[in-house]
């Protein structure tokens, strides 16, 4: 339903929506068509709001409680887990929290890998999306640094160290940073701040993401365009929204499982240890949500070079939908690219192992072949493929298969082939 | 297509076959069915107090224990004593409070408020009583160590004589589950070093088992509370998700596709 023809049914209802038309933004919400044959890889969506809003407010509460200073920071984690109420409940769903966020996020963006979401109309969901990804590691990185432990300490040294490699200016920007001359104090309570500004731009960034999702409307296993609304959509209230509630209910029980059964199982030892300046961990690695881009980082030999191969590699899923160059978007109608997809999930996975383990011998020949793929992937790979690809016959709607195909569906599909080429 | 698949399969060969598992030279750690570590995993509250016990008696003369408090020892879930224990083990310590309306600092009897009172004033008086070593603070120490409480068991039972042609610096000793092997820690845990006020038998094993158990409950002191919880929250959860379920295929039995 187009919302424009939306009018409230109480007066008052009507002399509030028409100075401030809120009534017809949640009418536009529950009516919202949402094509039916979306399946569970689609409820990761509503699950990232979950966390993003479980995020805000546990840390929010934990900001009440945690000292950003740097004789104080592991103290002060230590009072949360032993003096305030339900403060070790509140400190795991955020710590666990994270690493949920990131679980969430990763199949969410493989799920957009894998139909082709960000490809036309959908480039700007896309983008926006990879701005909140990013957002979010940064965030998360800064919250790992809170607690003051050794990981913390030295992480932050490792990342903060590598905008040093930025030539001539990069020694400025790096103090600049720290607010002095290594990470110390000043550099805790900055991080403190941001870390408790990011989120809520991320949830800006969240708003604009379903804004800009609320234009075209969902992509779907298919891949194809549907009428909205049709016979092929539902509205998303209750159809969507009790079938995201039931795969969130799924996901709260691995979530409580993590926060009460093994809490501290996705975290280092190390980081009870309080942060010290003088004493370097044997293995400095970062969460394992960060592993994949921390094994490319140290596969190049050059530090520069390093640096600008885990930007660029972040950068090239910006530009995916520029680099696939097939029109295509469900990998179920694309043979060859379905397997090059499971090659890519393979390969990150690698890469996420071999940033775990230590940068020498065989590790680093695998972490360079798996970062060399990863690119050759997204540079060679898709933008060939597109080209070359023999894609099979994509149906026209949800219910085509049942009607049969006739004269005029065949017509309709040559003039749909004639419309994404253009 | 068959191609491809083989290509793939070769990939996979390549790489993990290629793999080197750097060996760990330490051995296996000694393995303990720690009463805490199931999923209704409850502390062994005749360990936790012995535990306090060999704490008190051996580790605390270097090792402190900065987070906790007296009144930790009378809590639900810690090694409860009852609080007149609590309040007559806080009165053994001497702290320093002040100022006075003299303005001066003055000594007096521990409090179950107080925090556990620290073995040296500062860090440097720390290394100058153990030849240059710190000894860790062991509050959280158990969730500081890869393998948890398996290795702090381990270790306090790994002390050998070190292998032929090892040379070991004066004040350093081997351990074999030790990282590195070396340890600036002596030997703690002989036969009946401590008298357990209950009858248990003081041999090392026992020892290690019972401190090792008031580090676990230290490190972490809502073990319990968490385990309950948790399992109340995964009740409610299942319960939740079936009506959800049973609901969800009701509406959308109101069109044909299925969910």
């Amino acid at each position: 339903m187009s919302s424009h023809e939306y009018t409230p049914k109480s007066k008052f209802g009507k002399w509030f929506n028409d100075r401030l038309p809120l009534l017809t933004l949640a009418n536009h919400l529950t009516d919202y068509p949402t094509p039916k044959n979306l399946n569970y890889w689609w409820t990761f969506g509503g699950i990232l709001t979950f966390c993003l809003i479980t995020q805000i407010i546990t840390g929010i509460v934990l900001g009440m409680h945690y000292i950003a200073h740097a004789d104080l920071a592991f103290a002060s984690v230590e009072h949360i887990m032993r003096d305030v109420n339900y403060g070790w409940l509140i400190r795991y769903v955020h710590a666990n929290g994270a690493s949920m966020f990131f679980l969430a996020v990763y199949i969410h963006i493989f799920r957009a890998l894998y139909y082709g979401s960000y490809k036309s109309p959908r480039e700007m969901i896309w983008i926006i999306g990879m701005l909140i990804y990013f957002l979010m590691m940064a965030t998360a990185f800064l919250g790992y640094v809170l607690p003051w432990g050794q990981m913390s300490f030295w992480g932050a040294t490792v990342i903060t160290n590598l905008f040093s490699a930025i030539p001539l200016i990069g020694e400025s920007i790096t103090n600049w940073l720290w607010g002095g001359y290594s990470v110390d104090n000043p550099t805790l309570t900055r991080f403190f701040s941001l870390h408790y500004l990011f989120p809520f731009l991320i949830l800006g960034l969240v708003i604009l993401h379903i804004w800009a999702l609320h234009v075209p409307g969902n992509n779907n296993p298919i891949g194809i365009d549907l009428k909205k609304p049709s016979k092929d959509t539902v509205p998303f209230h209750p159809y969507i929204v009790i079938k995201d509630l039931f795969a969130l209910l799924i996901f709260l029980l691995v979530f409580a499982f993590f926060v009460f059964y093994s809490p501290n199982i996705l975290g280092h030892s190390d980081n009870y240890i309080e942060a010290n300046p003088l004493v370097t961990p044997a293995h400095i690695v970062p969460e394992w949500y960060l592993l994949p881009f921390y094994a490319i980082l140290r596969s190049v030999p050059d530090k520069l070079l390093g640096v600008i191969a885990m930007f660029a590699a972040i950068f090239v899923l910006v530009i995916l939908p520029w680099l696939d160059t097939s029109k295509v978007r469900s990998a179920l109608f694309r043979p060859i690219y379905k397997q090059f997809y499971w090659f890519l999930v393979a390969d990150v996975l690698i890469l996420g192992y071999m940033g775990a383990m230590p940068a020498e011998g065989t590790y680093l020949l695998i972490a360079r072949v798996a970062t060399a793929y990863y690119f050759i992937h997204f540079l060679i790979i898709l933008p060939m493929l597109g080209k070359k690809e023999k894609t099979l016959e994509v149906p026209l709607s949800l219910t085509e298969p049942v009607l049969g195909g006739s004269a005029s569906t065949a017509m309709a599909r040559d003039d749909l082939k004639l419309k994404s080429l253009g | 297509m068959i191609n491809l698949l083989k290509f793939k399969i070769i990939i996979f060969l390549f790489l993990f076959s290629s793999i080197s598992f750097a060996a760990e030279k330490s051995p296996p750690l000694l393995k303990q069915d720690w009463s805490f570590q199931s999923f209704f995993g409850k502390f062994d509250r005749g360990s936790l107090q012995r535990g306090y016990q060999v704490y008190t008696e051996v580790c605390s003369s270097c090792h402190s224990m900065q987070y906790l408090s007296y009144r930790n020892l009378a809590e639900k879930g810690g090694p409860e004593f009852s609080l007149e224990q609590a309040k007559a083990i806080a009165s053994n310590f001497e702290v320093t409070d002040g100022p006075n309306s003299d303005g001066e600092m003055f000594q007096r009897p521990a409090k179950l408020s107080d925090k556990f009172v620290m073995p040296y004033s500062n860090i440097e008086e720390a290394k100058l009583s153990n030849g240059g070593a710190y000894p860790p603070d062991m509050t959280v120490l158990l969730k500081a160590r890869k393998g948890g409480a398996d290795y702090i068991y381990s270790v306090l039972l790994g002390y050998e004589d070190p292998p032929e042609g090892m040379k070991l610096d004066d004040g350093v000793y081997y351990n074999k589950y030790m990282y590195g092997q070396k340890i600036k820690m002596p030997k703690q845990l002989y036969e009946d070093l401590v008298t357990y006020a209950d009858g248990t038998p003081a041999t090392p094993e026992q020892m290690a088992k019972d401190v090792t158990t008031f580090m676990a409950w230290t490190a972490e002191p809502k073990l319990e509370e968490r385990h309950k919880f948790g399992f109340r929250v995964i009740i409610y959860l299942v319960i939740l998700t079936i009506l959800v379920y049973f609901s969800m295929k009701k509406i959308w039995s109101r069109i044909e596709t299925k969910v």
